[in-house]
């Protein structure tokens, strides 16, 4: 039971010019509910693909539940739920369920399918008359069909209501205390904050934090503490501002310094310290929201990126 | 049950057997998960569209009964009449057709997305094709089976009936180059537009290979042409066992037609598969 549910080693993924993944790895355990926090564009549903074996890494290698990807499929333990994953119109719901169950060896029965997911009364509409949320009820009772080690969602709550969030986040709960494993794609941040076991962020195809709701949030709280070090001066002295007590983040862009500290009063002592200790002036004390500390994480991937251009 | 699950909720899955992380006791389903319910909801959903039924057994048959009237109908043909010959031709034509439009649901179905949701089962593509491949032929047998039936309340064509069974064996073996031009086309021409031009093309390409007017009387250059074009081929064949006549060229034509169908479909498949 110690095989991870995914890992991911060294994975990248290029579309021509393009680098849509630069080297991602990743163990995510079984039973665990991970979010996969990202802007759009920063290679999460191209990791997902992967992890799918709907496409081959450029290089690195993906495994799940210790198997090829296509093997994971075809053995019925990994199901998804895509954007892109399209119905056909003129199959009843009824005839897609019983369609998809044909296809694995083991599957719920259609009937029950069809009830888990509310949709027993509809079964005999056509695809193409029922409502996006109905559609995106026929897709959640197809991927659930050969009741999956590891479930993959690509935005799954798109369009739902928040009181139909919140049910949906409750059922995929209760699934994962029974040992199934979820990976989801988002770009809300409250809403990997609020269901996930584990936030996985993601920028420009690459890992930039990767911990629990309350870790990242903790780079959110606190205060950053931003002056300028004038060039003429030398180099900022990184790991005398790193050692000081409460910092837990500290960047040097050009002549700004950014010291963020999570603790309470700490940012004080930072003031205190690069004002009385060191040529940096021009001092600003700011605390971040959530959603800023989301924008300063993948926006700082993005400058390194630059910088290594 | 609405009122607590709002849209786009799964209930909790209660354990199926064996439960979700078991590993070792997941199976892959054999034959590439090819099935007779896939098979079946295939057909009937093949049966219940509109355009497919007016292709297939409308069609075929008003064409027989029209083109089935002109003069001469009774003159000799090979083993049998001249609504003999006629009424092969239009079975040819409407199984063609029916196995064309078959063929370029496949590209169709691509366009929706739903060849990618197949990709997150075990469905082989190889079991998917054969699926479509087998619907295709059955699509096609029904409309050579409505076209004999026509012709045979007609009451005009005479010929032995081993040639009878014989050429629609024929017939809907040479089908299946059709199926694999719809896939082609369907490729080539994303969406609902391929039927669009397989209608007229196959119209066109029918009337070139001598299975509405016989070939002998066009001019000499129109028949020069006729001979490279992909229905002449397979109507010679299919027309083989009444008339007992097959040139070597009409056999090197239907082979010839047919590879070049099933690896244009297979070459634009599997560049498809590389991109997504």
């Amino acid at each position: 039971m110690t095989t991870p549910a995914v890992r991911l080693t060294g994975v990248t993924k290029d579309f021509g010019p393009v680098h849509a993944v630069r080297g991602i790895d990743l163990e995510l355990a079984q039973g665990e509910v991970v979010a996969f926090l990202g802007p759009n564009g920063a290679g999460k549903t191209t990791t997902i693909d992967m992890i799918l074996g709907l496409s081959q890494p450029t290089s690195g290698a993906a495994e799940v539940l210790g198997m090829a990807p296509r093997q994971a499929v075809a053995h019925g333990l990994v199901s998804a739920v895509m954007q892109t994953g399209g119905l056909i119109k003129d199959l009843t719901v009824r005839e897609t369920v019983e369609y998809t169950a044909s296809l694995f060896a083991d599957t719920l029965p259609v009937d029950r399918a069809l009830e888990n997911a509310g949709i027993t009364a509809i079964a005999d509409r056509k695809v193409g008359k029922c409502s996006g949320g109905e559609q995106q009820r026929l897709r959640f009772a197809m991927a659930l069909l050969p009741d999956p080690a590891l479930l993959l969602l690509d935005e799954p709550t798109t369009g739902m209501d928040v009181e139909g969030r919140r049910t949906f986040w409750s059922a995929i709960r209760q699934d994962a205390e029974k040992g199934r494993t979820v990976l989801f794609a988002t770009h809300y941040l409250e809403e990997a904050d609020q269901y996930a076991d584990r936030i996985v962020l993601i920028s420009q195809g690459r890992i930039v934090a990767d911990g629990s709701g309350a870790e990242i949030r903790a780079l959110a709280e606190g205060r950053t503490v931003r002056a300028t070090w004038p060039r003429e001066t030398g180099e900022p002295d990184h790991a005398a501002l790193a050692a000081l007590p409460g910092v837990d983040q500290v960047d040097v862009r050009g002549e700004q310094v950014l010291v963020h500290a999570a603790k309470q009063g700490a940012s004080d002592e930072v003031a205190r310290f690069l004002l009385t200790r060191t040529p940096a002036r021009d001092l600003e004390i700011t605390s971040k929201n959530l959603e800023e500390a989301f924008l300063s994480l993948t926006a700082g991937a993005e400058q390194t990126q630059e910088a290594t251009r | 049950m609405s009122a607590m699950t709002p849209a786009g909720t799964p209930a909790a899955t209660p354990a199926a057997t064996p439960a979700a992380n078991d590993v070792p006791a997941r199976r892959v389903p054999p034959l590439g998960a090819f099935n007779v319910t896939l098979l079946r909801i295939e057909l009937f959903r093949m049966l219940r569209n509109r355009r497919t039924i007016v292709f297939t057994l409308v069609l075929p048959a008003a064409l027989l009964l029209t083109v089935g009237n002109q003069d001469g109908w009774d003159d000799k043909a090979g083993a049998g009449n001249v609504a003999a010959y006629i009424l092969i031709s239009m079975a040819l034509y409407g199984a063609a057709l029916t196995a064309a439009a078959t063929g370029s649901m496949v590209a169709m179905e691509r366009a929706l997305g739903w060849s990618r949701q197949l990709r997150l089962t075990p469905l082989h593509p190889i079991a998917y094709i054969l699926t479509k491949a087998l619907v295709a032929l059955c699509m096609g047998a029904l409309a050579i089976a409505m076209v004999n039936l026509v012709g045979v309340l007609q009451g005009r064509a005479v010929m032995p009936t081993g040639v009878w069974v014989g050429a629609a064996f024929v017939t809907l073996f040479c089908t299946m180059t059709f199926a694999a031009l719809g896939v082609f086309i369907g490729y080539l021409v994303p969406g609902e537009n391929a039927m669009q031009i397989l209608g007229p093309g196959l119209a066109l390409l029918s009337f070139l290979g001598g299975v509405f007017i016989p070939i002998d009387q066009y001019a000499e250059v129109v028949r020069q042409v006729a001979y490279w074009t992909p229905m002449y081929g397979v109507a010679e064949v299919a027309r083989s066992p009444l008339t007992h006549e097959l040139p070597w060229f009409a056999i090197v034509n239907a082979v010839g037609w047919f590879a070049v169908f099933v690896l244009g479909a297979a070459w634009r498949m599997s560049k498809d598969t590389a991109r997504v």
